[in-house]
Order: structure tokens, then C-alpha cells, then sequence
């Protein structure tokens, strides 16, 4: 594969980790967190929303959040040429 | 049936099919005891990983001690599941490119330099030794309560079935024995859990048996258990009382040390592809979020449970589990009052009830009056939680000892036979010494799980990433980065949480920025980070061999050449 290539697969890989880990430090440290409070004016169920997010609804989007990048990174593999 | 003979039969039975397993799958080369011949599925390998990953602590503490700390416990929930996205996002795909047998390995050789290797291998060992300990503890104590022998000869069994399959069998019989014990440890953690969702909210799934109504009042389950938290004077259950920024650098310390811990990282060697490593790390996310999601379910339920049953009813009425835990010492009442009733309240001078939280778990089946075979079930899952993951640090020490000390520094000309004796005989060690320390746990057992944490936090994580995503990082910046963060990680955990090196345990007031001894992995990780980059753009660049190799292990293609040794 060419430099260009590469480089160009490596800022891709690069800017879709960002983009997870960023929705990865919000749903746990931002809303289960930093802004619980304002969040437990809400109520899912019978669970105020942050409480909620901190103690369930940010392990559903974590297992969310792997499962597409890989789909997203299988993709990318095969664009680029360089999977298995 | 009575309880007693159940477990027998149960706890025997899983036990059976582990050392059955052991002996199928031997390890025959170094390859099948390192990384079981990289051939494992990525969904066995992610029900693997589960397995090695819930400890003892996550089957039988987590729960209970979510039930009293409420909201603050969540720093367990998040903290635990969240590593896996760094996992599969950071370290997961590269290591395995990278494809050698240990993270000493990567290390050693990603920074050109023996030193770096053995300073890889020194934290290898203080994190896995300091969390194996407590998790042959706590197979014992399993024993004592279910077997009723004392914790001692449970001890000794836990050696004997660990060491039969870690030192036969390597990464090929570890990994085989914990996609069973997965089995057998989520069934026992679930089919309570879903009892008692039923008999309390009428929800057969407790994850939404958590949200629903309490069946016998009608109100919201939650809401319910903040209002009897509060009519009793302990904080409302849905919020917290730690500090924030405490919470925050707790939730961060566990996240970053799961991403962190070498028996995690070994798992996503042994599969096939890199692709492969990257899926593994979402099922093994997946299959401990289903014990990881039921666990705050379990929690609320049995503290709803508990002050219903205990709270101003009169002592001679408590049902048989309240007397039964009563004889192990981890339920203690004290008529303070002498109005023969249980007083539970916040105020530690009226309180008259103390329950450890360990047996929130345990005694689940019981306080739901669940039949018999169901609590010998809950008995065989402990085990198995505690054993799966003793044996996946076991083999941890093992290779640390065999590859990365002896084979890679100090007798480099061994053939690959006496490789694997030397890798049995450091997993007899390691089964020796983690023996020796649940039965005499040193007073720091209970603290250094957390300790375990902070380590791997502080020494492995800014080395690995910094390894993959910085190619101007080199060996300087790397190995001084290590020690300081261990030094410091080792220094405020010595002050603040073991009381060393002054004359009493220093109070929360004094905390660096309000940060518990737990959080400071957080801490000590990001100075680490900092030390690294800063010396390594003070010093020379890494060769340009290894500026290759950085690049290298950036694409996915060709794994398959880099593992052949």
C-alpha cells in the first residue's frame, strides 16, 4: 500500500475512534457524572435519567459503541485494501 | 435434598467437567500454552474474557456493594464495562498486529530495550500477585460457607483445581475451562436475579424489573427505596454522597487499569485475526454486561428486600438465613435498645444490625426462598468466577517468568521444550505463592484490588497507547514514565489507604484534590502520560526500525507472519 494510502487509512481509523470516544465520555462521565443532577429531573421508568445512565444505560451504549466500529473498521479494511 | 448435599453434587459436578476439559485440550508447544495455538473464535474467546475478567469481586461483592453505597456504586458499573471500549478501540487490534505472546513483549520490544522489559515484568507481577491473592481468598471463603470446611482446606482445593488445569493445559485449558465457567457462573448470577425480579416487581427480566413497580405496593421500585433509605436516615439511594470529582477519578482509575491488565490483554492474542481481536473485545463486553446490567437490579432489589425484612420487626421472627449468616460473623445484631426488635438505621449509635456486603449475593437465594439446588448453583458460580480468573493471572505470572525473563533475557538458547517446563514450573510457583497468600492474607488483601487497578493504570496504559499512537515516543520517555507512575501510584496508596511510612491513616480531609487512594491510578496515569511526553522530546527518536514497526501494526494485514517466532 502507498504512503498516501496509509496515512489517509490512519486519520480515518483516527477520527472514528474520536468521534466513539467522545459519545463514550458523555454518556458516562457527562451525563452520568458531571450533569447527573440535571439529568434526574427526567424519570425513565421508574429511574431518574442520570441514575439510570450511570448505572445501566451507559453499558448498553459501550457494547453499542464497539460493535460499530467494528462493522465500520471492517469496511474500512476492505476499502483501503489492507484486511485479512 | 437438603442444601449441603446439593452442592456436593453441583460444585463436583462443574468441577468435573473443568479438569475434563483441562485434559482435552493440553498444551502440546509453547504456542498452545501462551495463546492456545491462535485459534480461538472470537465469540469463545469474548465468553472467555468474560469469564477471566469477573472475579470474585464482580460475582459475589459488586452487588452487594452497590445495594449500600446506592448511585456511588456506579463507579464500579461504568468503571468495569468501560475499559472495554479503550480495549477495543486503543489496544486490542494493535497488540494483536503486533503479535507476540505478553504485553512485557510489546513493551520490551516496541521500546528496544531490556529495561523497559523488566519493568513491564515488575508491574506484570505486582498486579497480578496482589489480585490473585484475593481471589484464592475468596474461593476459600466460598468453601467455608457452602462446604462448611474451614477456609484453609478450601484454600488448598481451589491450588489443586487451579493448578491442574493452569499448568496442563496453559492458554489452551485456561480458555477452554472459562467459556465453561462462564456458563455455569451467569446461569447461577441470573436465575436468582430473575426469581426475585418476579416475586418483587413482576418483571421476568431484572433489568427492567429495576425500572418497574414494586408488585406488593404499587409504586415505583426506586422511588420506594429512596423513601425507606431516607425515613431510616441513610442517604436517598439514587443519589450519591462522594465527592465528584472522587467519582470521576474513580470510574476513570478502573476504566483505564481494565484496559490496562495484562491477563485482559493476553485474551486478545489468541485469536486468529486482527479484525478478530476487535470483534472479541465487543462479545466480551457483551457477555459481562449481562451480569454487569442485572448487578444494580440485584443490588436495589436486596436492600428493598432487607429493610422490609429486618427493619423494627422483632428479632426472634428473623427467617433461617438471617441466623444462618449469623453464624459465619458477617451478619451482626446488638439489641442496643433492648426492645428485642432490629433498629437499622444511619446514626451509628442506634444502629443495631451490621451486614458485610458480601453476602448480598450469596444469601440472595435464601432471602427470596429459592429452593435448595439453586443456592448450591449460586455456590458454584463464586467458585467459578474466583477460579477463572485466578488462573488467567496465573498464567500471567507464568509467562512473565518463562518468555519474558527467560527466554528473552536470561537464557535466550532454550529450545522451545524447555520453555514449556520453564513456563509449568513458574505456573507451580505462582499456584504456590497465591496459595500461600489466602491463607495468610497479608492486612492489604482487601485494599489492593483497588491497588491492582492503580497499577495497571499508572504503569501499562500511557506506555501501550503511547507505544501504538505516538511514533516519537521512545524508550527514555517510556521507561521513566512507568516508574515515576508507579512510584507515585505505590507512595499514595501506602500513605493514604495501608498507613505506611506514618503514624496513622491520613483522613479523606487530606486527600490530594479530594481523590481517594482508589481514584489515584487517575491521577498517577496522567502524570505518567505527561513524563513520557516530555523526556521522550528531550531525548533522540526510537530507531527507524522500530518507527517501522509502529507502522506496521497500524494496518491490519499480515498478522499472520508476525506471529511465527
Amino acid at each position: 500500500m502507498s504512503q498516501k494510502n496509509l496515512k489517509e487509512y490512519w486519520q480515518k481509523n483516527i477520527r472514528i475512534v474520536l468521534i466513539l470516544l467522545s459519545v463514550w465520555f458523555l454518556v458516562s462521565y457527562v451525563f452520568s457524572i458531571f450533569i447527573v443532577d440535571v439529568l434526574n429531573n427526567f424519570i425513565i421508568g421508574g429511574a431518574k435519567l442520570g441514575f439510570w445512565f450511570a448505572q445501566q444505560g451507559s453499558i448498553y451504549v459501550f457494547i453499542i459503541l464497539i460493535f460499530y466500529y467494528v462493522q465500520y473498521m471492517n469496511k474500512l479494511d476492505k476499502k483501503y485494501d489492507v484486511h485479512e | 435434598m437438603s442444601v449441603q448435599i446439593w452442592t456436593f453434587i453441583i460444585v463436583g459436578l462443574s468441577f468435573a467437567i473443568y479438569i475434563g476439559i483441562a485434559f482435552w485440550s493440553r498444551a502440546g508447544s509453547t504456542k498452545d500454552f501462551y495463546v492456545a495455538g491462535r485459534g480461538v473464535h472470537p465469540i469463545v474467546n469474548g465468553m472467555a474474557t468474560a469469564a477471566d475478567w469477573m472475579s470474585a469481586a464482580s460475582f459475589i461483592s459488586m452487588a452487594g456493594l452497590i445495594s449500600f453505597m446506592g448511585y456511588d456504586g456506579s463507579v464500579y458499573l461504568m468503571g468495569w464495562t468501560g475499559g472495554y471500549v479503550l480495549l477495543a478501540l486503543l489496544l486490542a487490534p494493535y497488540l494483536r498486529k503486533f503479535g507476540k505472546f505478553t504485553v512485557p513483549d510489546f513493551i520490551g520490544d516496541r521500546y528496544y530495550s531490556n529495561i523497559a522489559r523488566t519493568v513491564a515484568i515488575i508491574a506484570a507481577i505486582v498486579v497480578s500477585f496482589t489480585y490473585v491473592a484475593g481471589q484464592m481468598r475468596g474461593v476459600g471463603v466460598v468453601f467455608a460457607r457452602f462446604l462448611e470446611v474451614p477456609i484453609n482446606t478450601g484454600v488448598y482445593i481451589g491450588m489443586a483445581i487451579v493448578f491442574i488445569y493452569a499448568v496442563i493445559g496453559g492458554m489452551k485449558g485456561i480458555t477452554y475451562t472459562q467459556v465453561a465457567q462462564y456458563c455455569v457462573l451467569i446461569f447461577a448470577y441470573m436465575v436468582p436475579a430473575i426469581f426475585i425480579s418476579l416475586t418483587l416487581t413482576g418483571n421476568v427480566i431484572p433489568q427492567f424489573g429495576l425500572l418497574g413497580t414494586e408488585s406488593a405496593s404499587g409504586t415505583y421500585l426506586l422511588q420506594k427505596l429512596d423513601m425507606l433509605q431516607r425515613d431510616l436516615g441513610f442517604h436517598e439511594y439514587t443519589t450519591g454522597t462522594k465527592p465528584m470529582i472522587d467519582v470521576f477519578a474513580i470510574t476513570f482509575a478502573l476504566m483505564v487499569g481494565t484496559a490496562g491488565l495484562p491477563h485482559v490483554i493476553v485474551r486478545f492474542f489468541t485469536v486468529p485475526k486482527v479484525s478478530d481481536a476487535r470483534k472479541s473485545a465487543g462479545w466480551a463486553l457483551l457477555f459481562i454486561a449481562i451480569l454487569y446490567t442485572t448487578a444494580p437490579a440485584i443490588a436495589a432489589f436486596a436492600r428493598t428486600n432487607l429493610i422490609n425484612t429486618v427493619s423494627e420487626k422483632n428479632y426472634t421472627e428473623m427467617p433461617q438465613w438471617f441466623k444462618s449468616w449469623e453464624g459465619t460473623g458477617l451478619i451482626k445484631f446488638e439489641d442496643k435498645n433492648s426492645d428485642g426488635k432490629i433498629q437499622y438505621v444511619a446514626n451509628k449509635d442506634a444502629n443495631e444490625l451490621n451486614i458485610d456486603a458480601d453476602i448480598m449475593v450469596l444469601a440472595n437465594p435464601e432471602i427470596a426462598n429459592l429452593p435448595p439446588w439453586v443456592i448450591a448453583l449460586v455456590a458454584a458460580g463464586g467458585l467459578a468466577a474466583a477460579l477463572s480468573t485466578a488462573a488467567g493471572l496465573l498464567l500471567v505470572i507464568s509467562t512473565s517468568i518463562s518468555h519474558d525473563l527467560i527466554k528473552k533475557q536470561l537464557k535466550p538458547n532454550i529450545t522451545e521444550k524447555q520453555e514449556l517446563m520453564w513456563a509449568r514450573i513458574g505456573a507451580i510457583f505462582a499456584v504456590v505463592v497465591a496459595g500461600y497468600f489466602g491463607i495468610n492474607p497479608p492486612g492489604f488483601v482487601a485494599a489492593t484490588v483497588a491497588l491492582a487497578f492503580g497499577f495497571a493504570a499508572a504503569s501499562f496504559f500511557p506506555a501501550i497507547i503511547l507505544g501504538i499512537f505516538d511514533k516519537r515516543m521512545n524508550k527514555e520517555g517510556a521507561i521513566s514514565g512507568m516508574v515515576v507512575g508507579l512510584i507515585l501510584m505505590f507512595f499514595y496508596m501506602s500513605v493514604y489507604k495501608l498507613g505506611w511510612f506514618v503514624d496513622a491513616i491520613p483522613p479523606a480531609g487530606e486527600w490530594w484534590f479530594d481523590i481517594s487512594p482508589e481514584g489515584f491510578g487517575t491521577v498517577a496515569m496522567f502524570v505518567n502520560l505527561i513524563i513520557s511526553l516530555v523526556v521522550s522530546r528531550l531525548t533522540s527518536p526510537p530507531p527507524i526500525e522500530v518507527q517501522q514497526i509502529v507502522e506496521d501494526i497500524r494496518i491490519p494485514r499480515g498478522a499472520g507472519s508476525a506471529q511465527s517466532h
